[in-house]
């Protein structure tokens, strides 16, 4: 007994050294934000400010980036929801010839890095005059996005009991009907987990909206941001007032994602009783 | 079950998905293979004439210095990766099982931080942390020892820690579902019968967690494969071509030397390389089933 004792203090006391360290360039943010005099080491801040925040919030051109972001998220979730929705339902559902083989496609595809595809993307873009624009960057986005998107909602699928379904069936129910009753009260969870997924990603991509877009105005923050880093003259203080403010709604969304998740699987019983 | 429904029926439901991927997804791959046997170039004459040369954009890659040592960058990259995120994740996910339970959640957060945050801000914190006179060389300094130029003298580490930094929540999430299956009972009796830790790593945990490693790893390799913003932001590449990916080479030929057609041929590579683990991938992923 004394001796496990003695293995989980040094199994605690590892992990806290361990979480400190990953803890630390994340550290600097967070003090550098709310200090007057922020600089590129970590230290205590000089006082206690909200003008770093206060400064990026009041920048136009900061506004506009975060409304982009949102824009391109949004419109990342919600196209992805549709397909992968529609299709995870009828892979779920149905018997289909070639069903095996358009899976393992899918998860094949989810696997492919998409950035490969990026300079294709851009010479297709400029043929079909999509360059340079917000939809575009959102339909090339969702595609890469998909194939992920589509096998999680497939397996969520799986998970709403069938009979459930067979019961409103009886119940002289159609087709959509039971979509809109039954199916989709019961995968709001793992709608919402698929969501926020494909926002979280679309919020963070960087390398698409920064090569496909010209137009600073289009920017989204990540790209903002890029701006603001390769500038030679760096205010450390808005440039963490800044990352803090771009970071918080995912990790916020992800939170809330985590809670969905739980939920789905107590909703699981729904068919006992 | 169901009424009879007719295949032209059910085939609707994935219309959007299937028009949405082959405009966006296959639409490009085919072109990426065609652009790379032409001159594409993005200003300049061969802008508006597209003109098919067969293999010289191939011929050129194999002879270029340059296109070799992103191969090797991406290598050691993804190599250092791999195998960081493996022992991170593994480390990690193992402990916690024996941890205090709020220690388990706090640092369990800790780590998933660097995975959900946005790769800019990642990015940014490291740089910064890796900076001349950035915390690192700060700390360094505290304990005596001078601290280095660490974007400069060991850039490949840099990023190689940058990324292992942000994707070991990833593995550590793979892993704490793994070690749920192993089974609890032969562990115990493990226990009783002296079994050190190594020992019952190697006998016990390894062959019930051995698929996971495979897809955990074929997964850290794709997408370190496809990694660009991370690197492109902490040191472009640099300094002198030390941390030029082929992401990397690939954004500088096709956008900054206006070689599209180049610029594709070399993504060629990465695709290869991904499609081939992509078929290890969904076999180890259709095992696991």
């Amino acid at each position: 007994m004394k001796r496990k004792r003695k293995l989980a203090l040094i199994v605690n006391t590892v992990m806290i050294i361990m979480a400190v360290m990953w803890l630390l360039p994340m550290l600097w943010m967070f003090m550098a934000s709310v200090d007057p005099s922020a600089n590129v080491f970590t230290k205590l801040p000089s006082g206690i400010t909200m003008q770093n925040f206060a400064s990026v919030l009041k920048s136009h051109t900061n506004q506009m980036s975060f409304l982009n972001s949102l824009f391109l998220s949004f419109g990342v979730a919600i196209l992805v929801i549709i397909c992968s929705g529609l299709a995870g339902y009828a892979l779920s559902r149905y018997e289909m010839k070639y069903k095996k083989s358009f899976l393992m496609t899918v998860l094949f595809m989810s696997s492919l890095p998409g950035t490969v595809l990026i300079v294709p993307v851009y010479r297709m873009f400029v043929t079909l005059k999509l360059n340079d624009s917000l939809g575009g960057i959102i339909l090339f986005m969702a595609a890469t996005t998909l194939p992920y998107s589509l096998w999680m909602m497939k397996n969520f699928m799986d998970s709403v009991p069938l009979y459930l379904e067979e019961a409103a069936s009886v119940d002289g129910a159609g087709t959509w009907q039971r979509i809109r009753r039954i199916v989709v009260p019961l995968m709001i969870p793992g709608t919402f987990c698929v969501a926020i997924q494909a926002f979280i990603g679309a919020w963070g991509n960087f390398m698409v909206p920064f090569i496909l877009l010209k137009s600073a105005g289009k920017y989204p923050a990540a790209v903002t941001m890029y701006q603001y880093i390769g500038m030679w003259d760096i205010s450390y203080g808005e440039l963490t007032a800044f990352s803090i403010l771009y970071a918080v709604p995912v990790l916020f969304l992800y939170v809330l994602g985590q809670n969905y998740m739980s939920k789905g699987f107590s909703m699981s019983g729904a068919g006992k009783g | 079950m169901h009424k009879q429904i007719s295949f032209g029926k059910k085939v609707i439901y994935l219309i959007p998905s299937v028009v949405l991927l082959l405009i966006f997804f296959v639409g490009p791959v085919v072109l990426s293979l065609y652009f790379s046997f032409t001159n594409m170039a993005l200003t300049g004459s061969n802008a508006s004439s597209l003109r098919f040369i067969g293999l010289e954009n191939y011929k050129h890659m194999i002879s270029d210095p340059t296109v070799k040592k992103a191969i090797i960058n991406t290598l050691v990259f993804m190599v250092g990766s791999v195998a960081g995120q493996t022992l991170l994740g593994f480390g990690f996910a193992y402990m916690m099982r024996s941890c205090h339970k709020k220690v388990r959640k706090v640092v369990g957060s800790i780590i998933m931080i660097g995975w959900i945050m946005p790769e800019m801000v990642a990015a940014f914190c490291m740089s910064s942390l890796f900076h001349d006179s950035g915390t690192l060389n700060m700390i360094l300094e505290g304990l005596g020892i001078s601290g280095v130029s660490w974007l400069y003298t060991f850039p490949m580490a840099a990023v190689i820690i940058a990324n292992v930094w942000r994707g070991t929540a990833f593995s550590m999430l793979a892993y704490q579902a793994a070690l749920d299956d192993v089974p609890s009972d032969i562990e115990e009796s493990s226990k009783l019968d002296g079994a050190n830790l190594a020992k019952k790593i190697y006998y016990i945990i390894l062959p019930t967690i051995k698929n996971t490693i495979m897809t955990n790893t074929m997964l850290i390799t794709l997408m370190t494969l496809g990694s660009f913003g991370l690197i492109w932001i902490m040191t472009g590449g640099g300094p002198s071509g030390k941390t030029q990916t082929l992401p990397i080479l690939m954004y500088i030929k096709a956008f900054k030397n206006s070689q599209l057609g180049y610029g594709v041929a070399i993504s060629i590579i990465s695709l290869v390389v991904g499609v081939i683990f992509g078929v290890f991938y969904i076999k180890a992923a259709g095992k696991e089933d």
